[in-house]
C-alpha cells in the first residue's frame, strides 16, 4: 500500500532499504543531542499498533545506545520522511529497515571520525550506550560530545552494515510499549486532548442521508453564543466550550431542511447489487493447464456486507488559519497525503499546509480521520488566527467514516478423485478497497463533495497485486493446482464511500479459499489438516500450520454436539507474514467462539510480545466481524450509527487466545498487524460447518444466515 | 451556579452549567484528560468514572448529579511514581493497544476490586461488559485486573 504502492524504485540510484531510498538524507531519520539523547523521526505513526517502540528498538541497537536514550518525533509535514501511509503492514519493512541502515550507517560515520581523530582503528573501538571505547577501555569520544558536528547532513551510504542477527540486543525483546503509560494514567496524550490557547469547538451537522442537499437552516437561539457555518451542505456550528457546540448540534440539526433521495442499494438485495453494477474487469493471473475429467467440484459464492471500522474515539483534528498557512494536526495514518488533499479540496497550495500528527484512538485502516481534517480547515478558514478543534459525533463515525466494501467472491474448483486439486477459479467482485487521499486528481475527503464549490467522490481504487491489492488481496490460493484462473471486478458504482480496513480483500477471500479447501477435503474424505499439508510448496505456511494444529490438539480434537473445529492458514498478501489459526466454536441459540489457536512466522520477530498483541488482536476482530458485524442501511441513509446497532465483541463473549510465533532472526522482519484476521475468520467458518455441517455462504455468521446456508 | 463536589479527594466547583454533562466538566474546566468521549450514549464505557465509588457514564450524567458526591477518575488512581496496582499491572502485562478505553475500564475495574477483592474471570468479564474494546486487548485486559486483585490481596 505504500512504497510498494508506487511499485519498483527505478531512480538510478543506489538501492537503499526501505522509505530511506526516497528519504536518503540521515539527518531527516536522526539527530543526537548534548544531553545525551537521541530523536528519531519515522514517517510513520502510532495507530495504537506499538510501532514506535518497535522502531525505537531497532534505532537503539543498531546504534548502542540504551532505549530509555531515544525520543521518536511525531510525523509532521514538511521535515518528516515522506513515508507515505502507515499502513498494509509495512511499517517495519519500509521505516524499521530505513531506520537499521541509517543509524548503522550513523554509528559508522562517528566511528570513522573518532577512529581519525584518535588513530585507534574504527573496527576496533566498542560503542557502550553512546559512549566511543578504545580496547583498553579508555572513552574516545561519545555521539553526545560530537552531536553538534554536523556528521549525518549527508545521504546515507548504501555501504552501511547494520549488525548480524546474533549481536543484537535490543530489537528481539518484547520492550514495553513506550506509549502506554501516558494512557493508563490518563495523561494528555491523544489529538482529542490537544488544548491550545483560544481554541473553538465546531461539530459538524451531517445530511441525514447519503447525497442529501441542504436547503435551509431556520434561524433560533443556540447556546453559548454557538455560531452556525454553512458551505452549501457543509454545516457546522462553533462554539467557545465544547458542550455548547454538541447541544447545538442537535438543535440546528432539528432546524435544517435537506432534499433528500435514495442513492442506495436495497440492503437485502446487496448481493444481486454486486451481480449487477457496472464493472471493471481484469485478469489477476492465469495459469493453463490440460484439466482431467474431474471426480470432485466445489462451487460456491461468498458474499460479505460492507463493514464498519469502529474506533472506540470518535476521528478528530484541530486546524488554524492564520490567512497565509492552514496548520493542521491529525491522526491521519498520512500527513503528506492528507496534506495533498487537503491543498485540493482548499484550493492552497501544499506548501502552505502543516500537517502535524498527534495520537488517535485505534486506526485500523481509512477511517474519518482525514476526512476530520478538513472539516476543522473549513472552520478554521472562516475563523482566522483561532485554532478549531472538530470531534465527530459516534454517528458520524459509524455513519460516514468509509467503510470497507461489500465483497462477492466466487470460488470454482476442481479436484481428482484423491481430493488433488486440478484447477482453480475466482472472481472476486468489489467497490474499490483504497480511496486514500493524495493518489488520484480529486481530493477524496468526505466534505469535499457537500462545499457549494464541491468535487466529484472519486471512485475507489484497488491497488496492483504487486503493491498488495485490494479487493484481489489473497484471492491468489497458495495451494498447488495446475489451472488457475483470479479475476477481479471492480464495481464502477459508488454508493457508499468504500476504502480500506484491515486486511481489506484477504478477510473474504481467505475465508472463501479456506472454506473450499475445507470443502474438498470432506469430499475426498481426507482430514483438512493433511489436505492442505500436501497442497503446499510453502515450507513456511506448512511450518504456522502446523503449529497451530500442534497447539489446538487437532489430531486428538474432541468431537461434541453443539461444538466444533476448525483450522485455516494464509500468508498475508502471499508476501507478508504467516499465520494459521484454529477455532473452537460453539453453536448455541448462536455461535460463540470459545477459543483460538494463532501460529505466526513474521521473521524476524523486533517485538514479540507486540507481535503477539496484533495477533490476537486481529483475531479478536475478526471474530467480532464475522460473527456480528455488517453495516445496516436502507435506500437513503445507514443506519447502524450507533453501537446498539453496530454491536461488536463485548468481554464476555471474547474467546481465549492462544499465540506462539516462530521466531526466525535471520529473515527479514515483517509486519504482524493484519495477518491473522483471514486465517481467523476462515477458521470459524470451518468450524461451523464441523459442528452444525452447514457451510456458510454469508456474512455475519448469525443464525439467520446460517440458516440461508442449511 | 456552580455545583461543588470532590474531584479525586479535593474540592471542585466548575464554572459550567449544572445540566452540562458531567464529561464535559472535566475535560472542560477541570482540565482532565482520562475520562474520554466515546459515544455520548452510554454504550462504550470510554467515559466511566466513579460518583461515591460506583461506576457511572459521565457523558450522559449531568454535573448535578455529582453535586456533594465523591468523583474518581484515571488521574486519582495513581501516578507513574506511585502507580494503582491496576494500573501497574496493565503496565507489566502491556494491556493495551491504543489505549483509548482503558481509563473506564480500569475505573470500573477499580470499582470491582473494592466490592469484590477477589473476583473471578466470569466477575471481571461481567464487571467490564459495558465497556468496548476494539482492538481486542481484552484477554491482557481481564488477566492484568486478576493480577492486580492477586497484589492487593492481603498477604
Amino acid at each position: 500500500m505504500n512504497l510498494a504502492f508506487k511499485g519498483p524504485m527505478d531512480d538510478g540510484k543506489p538501492k537503499l532499504p526501505g522509505s530511506l531510498h526516497v528519504n536518503r538524507r540521515l539527518d531527516t531519520w536522526l539527530a543526537f543531542h548534548a544531553e545525551g539523547l537521541v530523536t528519531i523521526r519515522p514517517g510513520k505513526v502510532e495507530l495504537g499498533q506499538g510501532i514506535l517502540t518497535a522502531l525505537a528498538q531497532i534505532g537503539a541497537d543498531e546504534l548502542d545506545v540504551a532505549l530509555a536514550r531515544i525520543r521518536i518525533q511525531p510525523a509532521a509535514t514538511p521535515d518528516s520522511p515522506d513515508e507515505a501511509v502507515t499502513s498494509g503492514s509495512l511499517s517495519v519493512q519500509e521505516s524499521g529497515m530505513a531506520l537499521r541502515h541509517a543509524c548503522a550507517d550513523a554509528r559508522r560515520i562517528f566511528l570513522s571520525v573518532v577512529a581519525q581523530r584518535t588513530g585507534v582503528p574504527a573496527e576496533e573501538i566498542a560503542v557502550r550506550d553512546g559512549d566511543f571505547l578504545a580496547p583498553d577501555g579508555r572513552v574516545l569520544g561519545s555521539y553526545w560530545a560530537m552531536a553538534d558536528d554536523a556528521l549525518l547532513a549527508e545521504e546515507a551510504s548504501p555501504e552501511a552494515k547494520p549488525k548480524p542477527p546474533t549481536e543484537r540486543r535490543i530489537a528481539g525483546g518484547s520492550a514495553p510499549r513506550l506509549d502506554l503509560p501516558d494512557k493508563v494514567f490518563g495523561a494528555p496524550r491523544y489529538i482529542h486532548d490537544l488544548r491550545l490557547p483560544g481554541m473553538l469547538h465546531a461539530r459538524i451537522v451531517r445530511p441525514p442521508s447519503r447525497g442529501a442537499v441542504l436547503r435551509e437552516v431556520r434561524e433560533g437561539a443556540l447556546p453559548g453564543g454557538t455560531t452556525v457555518l454553512r458551505d452549501g451542505s457543509f454545516l457546522a456550528v462553533v462554539a467557545a466550550q465544547e458542550h455548547h457546540a454538541e447541544a447545538a448540534a442537535e438543535r440546528v440539526a432539528r432546524r435544517a431542511t435537506w432534499e433528500e433521495r435514495d442513492t442506495l442499494p436495497d440492503e437485502g438485495a446487496l448481493e444481486a447489487w454486486l451481480r449487477s453494477a457496472p464493472r471493471e474487469s481484469s485478469v489477476v493471473t492465469e495459469r493453463q493447464a490440460e484439466a482431467p475429467a474431474p471426480a470432485h467440484r466445489v462451487s460456491a459464492a461468498f458474499f460479505r456486507p460492507f463493514l464498519a471500522h469502529g474506533s472506540i474515539g470518535p476521528s478528530c483534528a484541530v486546524a488554524r488559519w492564520d490567512g497565509a498557512t492552514m496548520e493542521v494536526w491529525s491522526h491521519s495514518q498520512g500527513i503528506y497525503n492528507l496534506r495533498t488533499d487537503l491543498a485540493k479540496a482548499l484550493r492552497l497550495p501544499p506548501d502552505s499546509i502543516l500537517v502535524r500528527h498527534v495520537e488517535g484512538a485505534g486506526c485500523y485502516g481509512h477511517n474519518g480521520a482525514d476526512d476530520v481534517a478538513l472539516d476543522a480547515a473549513l472552520v478554521a478558514r472562516a475563523h482566522p488566527g483561532q485554532p478549531v478543534r472538530v470531534l465527530w459525533s459516534r454517528a458520524d463515525e459509524l455513519g460516514w467514516s468509509p467503510f470497507s466494501p461489500a465483497m462477492l467472491v466466487e470460488v470454482e474448483v476442481e479436484a481428482d478423485a484423491q481430493g488433488t486439486l486440478t484447477a482453480w477459479k475466482q472472481e472476486v467482485v468489489s467497490n474499490g478497497h483504497s480511496g486514500r487521499p493524495g493518489r488520484g486528481k480529486e481530493p477524496t475527503l468526505l466534505s469535499a463533495s457537500m462545499i457549494a464549490d464541491r468535487f466529484p467522490v472519486p471512485l475507489s481504487i484497488n491497488p496492483p497485486l504487486a503493491g498488495g491489492g485490494g479487493a484481489q488481496r489473497n484471492a491468489v490460493p497458495p495451494y498447488r493446482v495446475p489451472a488457475l484462473h483470479v479475476g477481479l471486478h471492480r464495481v464502477m458504482d459508488m454508493p457508499i464511500r468504500s476504502s480500506a480496513l484491515r486486511g481489506l480483500g484477504a478477510l473474504v477471500n481467505v475465508w472463501a479459499i479456506e472454506s473450499v479447501m475445507d470443502e474438498l477435503a470432506a469430499l475426498a474424505g481426507e482430514d483438512p489438516l493433511a489436505h492442505r499439508l500436501r497442497h503446499l510448496d510453502d515450507a513456511r505456511s506448512r511450518d504456522v500450520l502446523d503449529r497451530a494444529a500442534r497447539m489446538a490438539g487437532w489430531a486428538s480434537r474432541p468431537k461434541q454436539e453443539g461444538s466444533g473445529y476448525g483450522l485455516a492458514v494464509s500468508r498475508y498478501k502471499g508476501t507478508g507474514a504467516w499465520c494459521a489459526a484454529v477455532a473452537e466454536i460453539e453453536a448455541a441459540e448462536r455461535i460463540f467462539c470459545r477459543q483460538l489457536w494463532l501460529a505466526c512466522d513474521v521473521g524476524e520477530a523486533i517485538n514479540p510480545d507486540g507481535i503477539a498483541n496484533q495477533m490476537e488482536g486481529g483475531a479478536i476482530q475478526a471474530t467480532s466481524m464475522c460473527l456480528l458485524e455488517s453495516v445496516r442501511h436502507d435506500t437513503r441513509a445507514v443506519t447502524s450509527d450507533a453501537w446498539e446497532r453496530y454491536p461488536i465483541l463485548r468481554f464476555s463473549e471474547v474467546p481465549q487466545v492462544q499465540v506462539e510465533i516462530i521466531d526466525r532472526p535471520e529473515a527479514p522482519p515483517l509486519g504482524a498487524g493484519e495477518a491473522s484476521l483471514g486465517p481467523t475468520i476462515a477458521a470459524i467458518a470451518n468450524a461451523i460447518a464441523d459442528a452444525l455441517g452447514v457451510r456458510l455462504r454469508h456474512w455475519p455468521f448469525t443464525p439467520d444466515n446460517i440458516a440461508k446456508a442449511a | 451556579m456552580s455545583v461543588a463536589f470532590t474531584l479525586n479527594g479535593a474540592p471542585v466547583a466548575p464554572d459550567i452549567e449544572d445540566d452540562a454533562p458531567l464529561l464535559a466538566a472535566l475535560r472542560g474546566p477541570l482540565g482532565l484528560s482520562g475520562p474520554r468521549f466515546g459515544c455520548g450514549a452510554e454504550q462504550c464505557g470510554a467515559c466511566v468514572v466513579l460518583l461515591d465509588g460506583a461506576p457511572v457514564f459521565a457523558c450522559n450524567l449531568p454535573v448535578s448529579a455529582a453535586a456533594g458526591k465523591r468523583v474518581e477518575t484515571v488521574e486519582g488512581l495513581g501516578t507513574p511514581d506511585a502507580p494503582h496496582p491496576l494500573q501497574r499491572a496493565f503496565l507489566d502485562l502491556q494491556a493495551g493497544q491504543c489505549g483509548y478505553c482503558l481509563s473506564g475500564i480500569l475505573m470500573a475495574s477499580a470499582a470491582l476490586l473494592r466490592r469484590v477483592p477477589r473476583p473471578t474471570e466470569a466477575q471481571v468479564r461481567e464487571a467490564l461488559e459495558p465497556h468496548l474494546c476494539r482492538c481486542g486487548a481484552h484477554n491482557r485486559i481481564l488477566r492484568a485486573v486478576l493480577r492486580a486483585a492477586e497484589d492487593m490481596a492481603p498477604a
